[in-house]
């Protein structure tokens, strides 16, 4: 498969002030696998320099969507950028999650549902779905979601939706007498949260993780992050880890 | 007619004068996915270290205008792992490897230059004294005249293979810490490393990068570089070897008027893996429709 590619925006949606989903054409079937990654260069200018990695969101046969959230001078560039228009991209990359083979849960905080959205799509009516946000509003995709999953557990913050408070409350509640592997994607206060919840429990949890990267490849050494076994490459080792290793 | 590409740095003979900067191109493998890397004139590899190097805490990058800094601290496998894991894998191309390596100490960067020497597959050698991420007095190996001369002559002395010596920008008159590295019998001098750089977070009031300082890259830092080729070419009679944020072809011929003898690509191949094969392309081309029929030709071609 070709790993550097141009890609035509489709669609480059505002879904709140600071969330945009961007839907591009892929010339070719697209083969990623949840949890990994694509670097989008935003414009062929020298600023920003670099590409910025965003993980798969969703795939419909050619077309490849991303989830992101208005962050800094890349994504602000990038939600300005209109259908027609092409992104130089490279990808897939990354240590995607290990696919369920039975019922699983996935604990997503705000826009961490970006990673585990494509994951739910492909193994349906096996998830029970914890998902966290601080307003109704930037629950997305709520309709999808509810088809997807098995069973949907909501959180909000001020408690416009469901439950008042954060997701890892809500799940310790209803979710972590399964005893069933865990899918985990959102703000480091939640996965030190869930790896606390998860001490004394022996299921897998495998949480995707972030940095700031330059390359993408492993080539330059700049996304690391702290394990058991030292520093490892968000984007090459990772960016999905057992919560067990991580050092949080 | 194709242009004639071929350059000599010291006994090294490159079929292009393209090389990937240390520390950009990992150990090869990595950019082998996207292009044949033989059609390279030569790779430098990540700065090696007699041991492996678990190198410094994130955050370690922080994108700026038009550049980036790096603190990575010098991560490494180590020689042993590398001669092991890495070399037999890049001994397959039909390009130069060129070593960059490190120590801690004088004593290191000998023992391990002895060692590089000796390694079957290594064509020639690339010493770092100039990596603004490290602490230790010989840090400032290259800031200091008189620690350039001493650690020049005792590694010259082990190494015959060819001997660069990759400067740092960071010092009052780089003609002259030039001058003292041919005169210590240095080969060549590749020029220049990152700048010292800062950047902070006006909200958390910390510095975005995890040692507070690092190495600042990218076309933001191309004028100084190219400036101070110039300044070291005019001084000195061994090559140059160019680097400095070069993302294309056009900037890569400046260093070339300037009066470096190759180039080496380094940020741009995170910006885009085949930077450094377009970049040949690129340089072929212009030489195409300016006539130049050899590009040894065009080196140290500025007007004064």
């Amino acid at each position: 498969m070709n790993k550097i590619f141009k890609a035509e925006i489709l669609k480059n949606q505002a879904l709140t002030e600071d969330v945009y989903c961007l839907s591009i054409n892929v010339p070719f079937n697209i083969d990623a696998k949840p949890g990994q990654f694509f670097i989008i260069k935003i414009n062929e200018r020298l600023d920003p320099l670099l590409g910025r990695p965003f993980s798969v969101f969703d795939i419909e046969d050619r077309i490849l969507k991303f989830l992101y959230r208005l962050k800094g001078k890349g994504t602000s560039v990038l939600s300005k950028l209109r259908e027609g228009q092409n992104l130089q991209i490279t990808g897939p990359f990354g240590k995607w999650y290990p696919f369920p083979k039975n019922d699983y849960i996935v604990i997503a905080g705000g826009i961490g549902i970006a990673s585990v959205f494509y994951l739910m799509k492909k193994f349906p009516k096996r998830a029970y779905l914890f998902y966290g946000a601080r307003h109704r509003r930037e629950i997305f995709f709520y309709k999808e979601l509810k088809e997807f999953a098995k069973e949907v557990f909501i959180s909000t913050e001020c408690g416009t939706f469901d439950y008042k408070g954060v997701i890892t409350e809500l799940f310790r509640q209803k979710g972590l007498h399964l005893n069933l592997p865990i899918y985990s994607c959102g703000p480091m206060i939640m996965i030190r949260e869930l790896k606390k919840l998860l001490k004394n429990k022996d299921v897998p949890c495998y949480v995707a993780t972030e940095e700031r990267m330059a390359c993408g490849i492993g080539a330059c050494l700049g996304c690391v992050i702290e394990t058991k076994e030292g520093f490892k490459r968000v984007c090459t080792e990772g960016p999905v880890f057992e919560i067990g290793d991580l050092n949080l | 007619m194709k242009p004639l590409l071929e350059v000599k740095i010291g006994e090294l003979t490159l079929k292009n004068p393209v090389l990937t900067a240390s520390g950009t191109f990992g150990y090869g493998l990595e950019y082998s996915q996207f292009f044949d890397i033989s059609k390279l004139g030569g790779i430098v590899v990540k700065g090696l270290s007699l041991r492996p190097k678990e190198g410094n805490p994130p955050p370690r990058i922080y994108e700026t205008p038009c550049g980036m800094i790096n603190s990575i601290g010098l991560q490494n496998i180590g020689f042993d792992a590398f001669v092991k894991e890495k070399l037999p894998f890049l001994k397959k191309f039909d390009t130069k490897i060129i070593a960059n390596f490190f120590g801690e100490n004088l004593e290191e960067y000998e023992e391990l230059a002895q060692k590089l020497d000796a390694t079957d597959g290594i064509h020639a050698l690339e010493m770092n004294v100039s990596c603004p991420n490290k602490t230790s007095e010989w840090r400032m190996m290259g800031l200091q005249p008189e620690l350039l001369r001493e650690a020049v002559r005792k590694v010259r002395s082990k190494v015959k293979k060819t001997l660069i010596i990759k400067l740092s920008p960071q010092v009052m008159d780089i003609a002259y810490m030039a001058k003292i590295c041919e005169e210590e019998g240095a080969d060549a001098i590749s020029l220049i490393n990152t700048i010292p750089a800062m950047v902070i977070d006006v909200k958390t009031k910390k510095s975005l990068i995890g040692t507070l300082t690092g190495g600042l890259s990218g076309p933001a830092i191309r004028p100084i570089a190219v400036r101070m080729v110039w300044e070291v070419a005019k001084a000195v009679k061994i090559p140059v070897i160019g680097i400095g944020g070069i993302v294309n072809g056009r900037d890569a011929l400046e260093f070339f008027i300037a009066g470096a003898k190759a180039v080496a690509v380094g940020t741009a191949n995170f910006i885009n893996p085949l930077s450094s094969i377009e970049i040949i392309e690129e340089i072929e081309k212009f030489l195409i429709e300016e006539k130049i029929e050899n590009i040894n030709d065009f080196i140290g071609s500025l007007i004064e």
